[in-house]
């Protein structure tokens, strides 16, 4: 499987990596060889085979409804790189989720 | 040309849980910002989610209300993308298994009625929200809300006017209020709609290009940003242009919808099976546990009205408009079993003080047991329908009880045949004229005379008693 | 005899006879720490301060009380990227380098309820990605043994700290065999839990559906007694097994194989296997067979597309998993970035390493539009195909017997060039991730140069207890446990 610069960079604005020429290079050719030995998994019939999400048995684990005390802002905040008058500040968003 | 509209409609109704989804923070709303978070709602490294049972069993009910099939086994899914709102840089939501599927609402538009199909109906959870100020260099994030359990409800492409979409959503929103998975406030954001539209020309089978809808806070800007929006593509599309593909903000003070986002910069979700949790094993016992507990819906209450009261329609549609006002009516006709006068006075004097103070039924000041003893005190005659009307208003506003305030202002209807007569004989001596024409066959001229009565009595004579008394006098 | 030499259990004892006291105990790791950790580099963070604070509490709380609890006052060391509170928790990342968890991850709660002294927070591969601690942000660390080497990863900084007598017990994470591996390179011993025996809760995650917590430790008796303390159910983590936590002390009774099955599967036995450790592998099988076990040759005929499955599983949830760094909540921001998309693209840039974006971008890619069937959907699938291999292998046996590494420790900088090569490696750890099974790296001999050389048990789903026992019988038969790394 052939990863071309291109693929790598609509991948890396997928994952919001910012990534050098030379990033582009190196990670076109590393990604080329991972997937190309991947490829070996499609010689394995799974036809009707159920998919393994997780190896565990167990169903309907939950938490009763229960509302329990919340951090202070202060500590909710305290690792926040910026922070505005109770707020998590970002920079301008000009670009629409 | 002419078109026919399509519209579909996505649904978000916020859970009226007491704890988030995932986490145990609150779910109030109005809070100081970022004080009701924690390291799993905010996503810090390691955390892991827990679901919340309640919002399981609400998303079952609500399916079940809807007639959806539930689905027995399902799971939830990450949807990845960036957003400052979304802390952990994916929602968990449900995306191949959905917890209801394949349901139905019927609506009634003017005269017709019309099944909308749901689509699907699955759980998720908020998102926290970005604050964008004008002329602010930056934007900031409060995550408050991030985690609060959501139930998203889709419907087919089923309806072909704004108002098709208000009376679904109405219908909806009543549904979602009397199970009380949902408090139906779409101004603070507990409720949200937002319809996809397309036009084709009549005839056409392939559906024409889908522009979605957002921001829309209330009923009327439903409609409004649904005709702006039919009118918006008619216009395009005459004038030989394409409609792009793209997501619209409704503007409420333009009252136009504008470009948000278009398709070429659509995402690519990455939705894959959540990790970090087990399936959901929904047995069909637990599900016909839950069948058990769903309250009558509207649509059969108002038929049961009709049927078990003998209300008129009308009644039965505006008694079932909110569950709190069916049940107050119910509670009244246990204890007074005469259905149609209970109707006029909750329909009549409670609704209208209850409207003018902005209070539901459930926090009505004069409860339905004040409200009988008022009715009662008719019934017995003590005092008189139009004295116990003119009383209402000070019945809701003081709280006192109806006996109470008869009591106090003397009110207490007079039915004593020695008293009445005393006043009948005067009235009889003062109107020579008209008692004449009334022997002389001029029956009408009674009404009159029981006028005079009442009001040298103050009001306080019981008319039914003057009436029989002053018949027996004047044939005397 | 010097305090740090002990094992966990020979500590233990003598702290509840009260012939040491909790800062005695801190003061000589200290002075070992300060001698030996500038040339091994095992740890991130030093917690000097808290831990002798945490000592003299003890101490003191314990005047006239009896002391009980299996790691009261026990000396542990931390892999960074398991939450502890109020101590920096960095993932050896520059992403989290200033990163203060503001909660303490389960395990941690319980070490905390019997008194444990933290000494530090331990080096690894970035987020765990890796097989030799090259990938840490503030640089390798290295094997006691030869201090040349790598100490394998990604726990290498708990495993040489054990190795190196920096700590007298260590907890890891093993997503692919980042337990049993760096154990294997630093000839002590590595238990990797079945998946759902330990809670996750804390532990930063790498793989979700793949990553388990585990001990590091001298000797096998002191990993049954930290996986005493550490397993079990935890509400705060859905995917921990509600399971009763059996007595592990007790399975270390019987000192034999006797009416156990051990199969050795023919694939862990291919090209690739060093002659050296094949040796010493097929000698330990011989030693078992002497301590009383059936062996019988089986087959686990899936082994090959592992390696190609477990990156596709694990590097899709990676990419998720690590979507947090954005620059907004905690962690590194970019200064100076135009807008928020340039400050999410310029912050994850100079926040993640380059094997870190590597299978970011790997993940992203297995799962994106027009994909995920190819890959993602494809390798979930064969991983069910791996579970079965293992399910019927442990049909016929009841522990399976394998190298845990093809080669002994190698060079610092001889593998770092080709990612794929250094995947390649992860063949004999790899499987049991996929299909959830406890596994557990003995000491089982040492290559010609001195390098240790790794066996691996494996075991059924919560069947710890049969690892345990084999795993000590072995290494009660043997004298591997004497010897010890030459540092000081």
């Amino acid at each position: 499987m052939k990863i071309t610069k291109a693929d790598v960079e609509h991948v890396a604005k997928l994952a919001r990596l910012e990534i050098t020429e030379a990033e582009q290079d190196a990670f076109s050719k590393q990604l080329s060889a991972i997937l190309t030995y991947v490829e070996q998994l499609k010689t394995l019939d799974t036809a009707g085979v159920e998919p393994t999400a997780t190896v565990l048995e167990q169903t309907n684990v939950f938490r009763e409804d229960k509302a329990r005390p919340s951090l202070s802002v202060e500590k909710a905040l305290a690792n926040a790189p910026e922070r505005e008058d109770g707020h998590f500040a970002v920079p301008k968003i000009i670009e629409e989720r | 040309m002419a078109y026919e509209v399509v519209i579909g409609l996505e649904v978000h109704a916020q859970l009226l849980t007491q704890s988030k989804m995932f986490c145990a923070c609150g779910t109030k709303f109005g809070l100081p910002a970022n004080s009701q978070t924690c390291p799993i709602c905010l996503g810090m490294p390691g955390t892991l989610p827990v679901i919340n049972k309640k919002a399981v069993e609400m998303a079952v009910r609500t399916g079940l209300a809807l007639q959806c099939r539930i689905g027995e086994k399902n799971r939830f899914a990450r949807k990845n993308y960036f957003y400052p709102d979304l802390p952990k840089g994916y929602q968990i939501s449900q995306y191949e298994a959905p917890i209801c599927e394949q349901g139905s609402v019927e609506v009634e538009v003017g005269q017709a009625k019309k099944p909308i199909r749901i689509r699907r109906a699955h759980l998720e959870e908020d998102a926290g929200k970005n604050i964008h100020e004008a002329g602010a260099h930056g934007s900031r994030v409060d995550l408050n809300r991030a985690g609060t359990p959501l139930l998203e409800i889709v419907t087919e492409p089923d309806m072909c006017s704004a108002d098709e979409v208000v009376a679904y959503l109405k219908q909806l929103r009543e549904t979602l209020m009397y199970l009380e998975v949902c408090d139906g406030n779409m101004e603070e954001g507990s409720l949200r709609c937002e319809p996809n539209l397309s036009l084709r020309p009549v005839g056409q089978k392939a559906f024409g290009t889908k522009v979605e809808l957002k921001n829309i806070n209330s009923f009327k800007f439903v409609k409004e940003a649904i005709e702006y929006e039919i009118k918006r593509q008619t216009k395009v599309l005459n004038e030989g242009g394409k409609i792009a593909q793209e997501t619209r903000l409704w503007d409420s003070d333009k009252g136009e919808t504008a470009t948000m986002r278009s398709k070429e910069e659509a995402h690519d979700y990455r939705y894959f099976p959540d990790p970090d949790l087990v399936p959901l094993s929904l047995s069909p016992e637990w599900i016909e546990e839950l069948r058990t507990t769903l309250p009558e819906l509207p649509g059969a209450r108002q038929r049961r009205f009709v049927g078990e009261y003998g209300l008129p329609k009308y009644d039965a549609e505006v008694l079932t408009g909110t569950k709190a006002m069916a049940d107050y009516f119910e509670a009244c006709v246990r204890l007074f079993p005469q259905p149609k006068t209970v109707s006029n006075w909750v329909m009549g004097e409670l609704l209208r003080e209850l409207n003018n103070a902005g209070v539901s039924a459930a926090a009505s000041p004069v409860s339905p047991e004040r409200l009988v003893s008022l009715l009662q005190l008719v019934e017995k005659a003590t005092i008189s329908l139009k004295v116990a009307r003119e009383i209402f208003p000070e019945l809701y506003a003081s709280g006192k009880a109806p006996e109470q305030i008869v009591q106090e202002k003397g009110l207490t209807q007079v039915s004593d045949e020695g008293a009445l007569a005393k006043i009948i004989d005067e009235v009889i001596a003062k109107n020579h004229a008209q008692v004449e024409q009334y022997r002389g066959g001029k029956e009408a001229v009674l009404g009159f005379l029981v006028g005079q009565v009442m009001k040298s009595s103050g009001g306080k004579a019981n008319p039914g008693k003057v009436n029989e008394l002053l018949k027996k006098k004047l044939a005397g | 005899m010097s305090l740090y030499k002990l094992t966990l259990r020979e500590l233990q004892e003598k702290f509840t006879k009260g012939e040491v006291t909790a800062c005695e105990i801190v003061q000589a790791y200290q002075l070992r720490i300060n001698q030996v950790e500038p040339k091994v580099r095992a740890y991130i963070t030093l917690t000097k301060e808290s831990a002798m604070a945490q000592a003299e509490a003890l101490d003191e709380k314990l005047k006239g009380w009896r002391r009980t609890m299996p790691l009261m006052g026990m000396p542990v060391a931390v892999k960074d990227n398991i939450c502890t509170q109020n101590v920096l928790t960095t993932c050896a990342s520059r992403m989290l380098g200033n990163f203060v968890p503001p909660y303490d991850a389960s395990v941690i709660a319980r070490l905390r309820g019997q008194s444990y002294l933290l000494l530090g927070k331990t080096n690894l591969d970035e987020f765990a990605m890796g097989s030799s601690t090259e990938n840490s942000a503030f640089g390798p660390s290295r094997n006691p043994w030869n201090l040349s080497r790598v100490p394998g990863g990604s726990s290498g900084g708990s495993a040489a700290a054990v190795a190196a007598d920096l700590c007298a017990a260590a907890l890891g994470s093993d997503t692919g065999g980042s337990i049993r591996q760096p154990a294997a390179c630093c000839g002590v011993v590595g238990l990797k839990p079945t998946y759902g025996r330990v809670s996750r809760f804390g532990l930063v995650a790498f793989a979700s559906s793949l990553d388990q917590i585990g001990p590091i430790t001298k000797d096998v008796a002191d990993a049954a007694m930290v996986l005493g303390v550490i397993a079990g159910h935890d509400p705060l983590d859905s995917t921990s097994a509600n399971l009763p936590v059996p007595d592990y002390a007790k399975a270390l009774k019987k000192k034999d194989f006797k009416k156990l099955k051990v199969g050795v599967p023919r694939e862990y036995f291919a090209e690739g296997l060093d002659p050296e450790v094949e040796q010493a592998v097929q000698a330990a099988i011989e030693e078992i067979k002497q301590l009383g076990a059936e062996i019988k040759e089986i087959a686990l005929p899936r082994t090959d597309a592992a390696i190609a499955t477990y990156y596709l599983i694990a590097t899709a949830e990676a990419s998720s998993n690590l979507a947090r760094y954005d620059g907004v909540k905690y962690g590194l921001r970019s200064k100076e970035t135009a807008n928020l998309l340039d400050m999410y693209m310029k912050t994850r840039q100079e926040g993640f390493g380059p094997e870190v974006k590597r299978r970011i971008m790997l993940g992203t890619y297995a799962l994106s539009a027009g994909y995920y069937d190819a890959y993602y959907g494809k390798a979930q699938a064969v991983r069910t195909l791996i579970r079965q291999d293992f399910e019927a292998a442990f049909r016929e046996v009841d522990l399976i017997v394998t190298p845990v590494t093809p080669t002994p420790a190698f060079k610092l900088g001889e593998k770092s060039e080709d990612p794929l090569q250094m995947y390649l490696s992860d063949i004999y750890t790899i499987s049991v991730n996929l299909a959830g099974n406890p596994a557990i790296s003995v000491p089982c001999g040492f290559s010609k140069t001195g390098l240790p050389i790794g066996l691996q048990l494996i075991g059924r789903p919560f069947e710890e207890e049969t690892l345990l026992r084999g795993a000590h019988a072995y290494e009660q038969a043997t004298g591997w446990r004497a010897k010890r790394p030459n540092i000081r």
